[in-house]
């Protein structure tokens, strides 16, 4: 077995019985880049020095013993979150050049265990988009089949991990934009509770539903990931004080004792049918491991998506007023007047897509129309955490699909921004209701490509989730199949 | 509820968005789409429901306010298109 084959736990073991050093690992993962990055363009910025730097000193705390849980194991970062010293573009003309002065409290913590920061990886301008295609600079192409789309908008960290290229990769999920690409290649992604991991350093798209989280080839490695980036942050006034379990403990095998529900609204019209075998393989895999399963409902899912059009927008419309030419980012040098050199400089830092949702946004904030679709969508929002609150009265954790459908051909879906965002109809429920969800493998369609399993849970039930997500993983026993590149 | 090609107009100035004639076009379509797709919360009777603005509610989130290292006025300037080692100019204003 080659190196860069390796997950996180599997390296942390041999790394830690100095089987292995740091550098051989990094330089193996560095190699195999260089083989198929020109295929999956994941990488938007590649520190192959840098990351053997840190790789030797790994190999110097390893040697010295009491090294961090992630002491030599290089990670892929999604080029939204702030890296003292390498530049952050988030997939924009925008912030091209933009060098963070300091670190993102995750890249901090990562640092602090030792991890290797191998790369920043591409990603739909700003976080907005579906497929990485809205990415300025590149379209990461689908591990599993090429000219077929990664998902979006931690597209890059999910190919990357998919193609082997890096063990684990930090990714953002504001509407699914952690589960979707993670789905659609086939690996581990997990959104968790709003609050539970710090946003401090993360370029904000909409304030009330972002949140950090891993993308890993197996559930384990999730877990892991987990331990380091959770918990409060006095930089984020939103993370949330509360303890943070080992989560790597609740990974046993079995689940006698839990009820999983199965949400109808989920399995409506337009889902694949393939994707829906995939969910009930995945039932049936819980059954047996001991769950009981129930049919349940959430009456508002049907609305999840408008909400979440209206709410995302209106955030971001507020949140990227800053990119002004000012203080930093793109300036349009030309403009003769600070108004002109506003309209200038958005006008030409910003891609098609952001420039809609901040319309959009801007829009439903304007007077006259902010009761009409801010306030109600703020207002049906209510109705969706309450659907949350009375199932989990019910079931334990749900199960549903992820996305709809595989992935898409690149540049399908391209003209119609309505038809994009219908992706995401089953993942904006937990982001608008602040709760965990996870996508797991749940195998292959018959044309070669991946469908992911979705479980949610109530708020900071990620050791559940991820227990459930075990069982799940062990009872499918899919994850040694990685694709040919 | 449709917007038009005026009201577009008046949204892209108030994001600070110059738009050409293309774009008023294209956008005025699919910002309609959107908005058609968005109009079905109208079917929704939200009559006395308190709007949710954060998912997971905390109260103010107050610490003691103490003097802590921050960036260096160096730092904070190093990323200014255009700067002075103290400021960041912008065009003339007054």
């Amino acid at each position: 077995m080659n190196p860069y084959e390796l997950t996180v736990g599997q390296a942390a073991d041999l790394l830690a019985a100095k089987k292995l050093s740091s550098r051989e690992l990094v330089q193996s993962c560095l190699d195999r880049i260089e083989q198929v990055e020109p295929q999956v363009k994941a990488f938007l910025n590649i520190q192959p020095d840098q990351a053997l730097v840190q790789a030797d000193a790994a190999d110097v705390r390893l040697a010295e013993g009491g090294a961090g849980s992630l002491c030599g194991v290089p990670v892929s970062i999604k080029d939204l979150i702030c890296t003292q010293g390498t530049a952050t573009t988030c997939g924009s003309r925008m912030l091209e050049n933009f060098v963070p002065p300091y670190d993102a409290t995750v890249i901090s913590s990562l640092k602090a265990e030792g991890a290797v920061l191998i790369g920043k990886v591409a990603m739909d301008e700003f976080a907005m988009g579906s497929t990485t295609e809205n990415c300025a600079f590149q379209t990461p192409d689908n591990p599993w089949k090429s000219g077929y789309v990664c998902g979006g908008s931690s597209g890059g960290s999910a190919a990357s991990v998919a193609a082997l290229e890096c063990p684990a990769s930090l990714g953002s999920d504001t509407g699914g934009s952690i589960r979707q690409p993670a789905s659609l290649c086939g690996v581990v992604g997990l959104k968790p509770t709003y609050g539970r991991v710090s946003r401090y350093g993360l370029v904000a798209f909409a304030s009330s539903l972002d949140q950090i989280g891993p993308l890993t080839r197996d559930v384990h490695d999730c877990a892991l990931m987990m331990n380091v980036i959770s918990g409060y942050d006095r930089l984020d006034s939103t993370s949330v004080q509360r303890d943070v379990p080992d989560y790597t403990a609740a990974l046993r095998e079995g689940l006698a004792g839990m009820t999983i529900g199965l949400p109808r609204e989920y399995f409506g019209s337009g889902l694949d049918p393939e994707v829906e075998q995939a969910t009930m393989r995945g039932v049936d895999v819980l059954k047996a491991a001991g769950a009981k399963v129930v049919d349940v409902s959430l009456p508002h899912t049907d609305y999840c998506l408008a909400v979440y059009y209206l709410i995302a927008p209106a955030e971001a419309s507020s949140n990227l007023a800053r990119y002004d030419g000012v203080s930093y980012g793109l300036r349009d040098l030309e403009a003769d007047s600070l108004l002109d050199m506003y309209k200038k400089t958005r006008s030409k830092g910003f891609a098609d897509e952001v420039k809609r949702r901040i319309l959009i946004g801007t829009y439903a904030l304007s007077s006259g129309y902010y009761d009409a679709y801010y306030k109600k969508a703020s207002q049906v929002r209510t109705l969706i955490l309450e659907d949350f609150k009375q199932v989990f009265t019910q079931c334990d954790l749900l199960i549903s699909p992820v996305v709809p459908t595989p992935a898409w051909k690149i540049g399908e879906k391209t003209d119609d921004p309505l038809a994009l965002y219908l992706s995401d109809v089953l993942t904006t429920p937990a982001n608008l209701a602040g709760i965990p969800g996870i996508s797991v493998p749940g195998g292959l369609t018959a044309s070669g490509l991946p469908v992911g399993i979705q479980l949610q849970g109530p708020h900071f039930a990620e050791d559940r989730l991820l227990y459930a997500a075990y069982n799940l993983e062990k009872g499918l026993a899919l994850n040694t199949v990685w694709p040919k590149l | 509820m449709k917007i038009t090609r005026e009201e577009l107009e008046h949204v892209a100035h108030l994001a600070r968005l110059n738009l050409n004639e293309e774009e008023l076009t294209r956008m005025t379509g699919q910002l309609d789409n959107i908005l058609a797709y968005v109009a079905k919360l109208d079917e929704l009777d939200t009559t006395g429901i308190a709007p949710t603005t954060h998912a997971f509610s905390l109260v103010n989130a107050f610490r003691e306010d103490q003097v802590s290292p921050s960036l260096s006025q160096t730092e904070a300037l190093v990323n200014g298109p255009k700067q002075n080692g103290e400021y960041f100019v912008v065009p003339r204003i007054i």
